[in-house]
């Protein structure tokens, strides 16, 4: 029961820590960190719920989201780097 | 205390010491001056406060069909979060995302002033 309430409240600090960096970050990279961050704990969010309750039926959305989650983070990456590249042959 | 009780225990300490994790790296992403240190306390929740969230499945379910899951949960993010890491870091020193004054070397810009000056750039 402590252990519940102790990880909601885990929960929703660490989230809104992560959130309010997407939404000041100074630059696309650190929204794109803090976004990272923000995907990795709904994962060990999603997996403490099924310790707290007590099933295994999550385990699928846990590897789904291990196996999709550097998508938007390389392709992000990539595209802010392509473009100091253009604007570097531009000066 | 049976061994039931132990092994409840065990993974709700391993439960917590994950979202300490994850609290530890919300506070260095507002906390950190730039780009790159943020990147550094991002790492912390990826691969260890996954491993104990992971480590308290096993603990709470206890079964080997349900490790064998997990397994490649962790295979997968230890394979990808290298790599989205480094892509971050290039692109934040290529766009010069960072505060060089924070740097205590910076054995990069050595080795790239030398790469130019071969070239004759």
């Amino acid at each position: 029961m402590i252990t519940d309430v102790l990880y909601v409240v885990m929960a929703a600090l660490f989230s809104f820590l992560a959130l309010y960096r997407v939404v000041r970050g100074p630059s696309i990279l650190d929204r794109m960190i803090a976004s990272d961050v923000l995907l990795t704990t709904t994962m060990l969010v999603v997996g403490a719920e099924m310790v707290l309750n007590g099933h295994t039926s999550n385990v699928p959305i846990m590897l789904a989201l291990a196996v999709v989650a550097i998508f938007a983070t390389v392709a992000v990456a990539r595209f802010v780097s392509q473009q100091d590249e253009k604007a570097g042959d531009a000066a | 205390m049976s061994l039931n009780e132990f092994l409840d225990l065990l993974s709700a300490v391993c439960l917590v010491l994950g979202g300490f994790l994850s609290v530890a790296a919300g506070v260095g992403l507002v906390r950190f001056p730039d780009a790159l240190s943020r990147l550094h306390a991002a790492t912390k929740p990826q691969i260890l406060g996954l491993i104990f969230v992971l480590a308290a499945i096993a603990l709470e379910s206890r079964s080997w069909s349900t490790i064998l899951v997990l397994v490649p949960i962790l295979v997968f993010q230890m394979l990808t979060a290298p790599i989205s890491a480094h892509m971050v870091g290039r692109a934040a020193y290529r766009g010069g995302n960072f505060r060089s004054e924070l740097l205590v070397v910076d054995e990069l810009e050595e080795a790239s002033d030398e790469v130019s000056r071969e070239t004759g750039a």
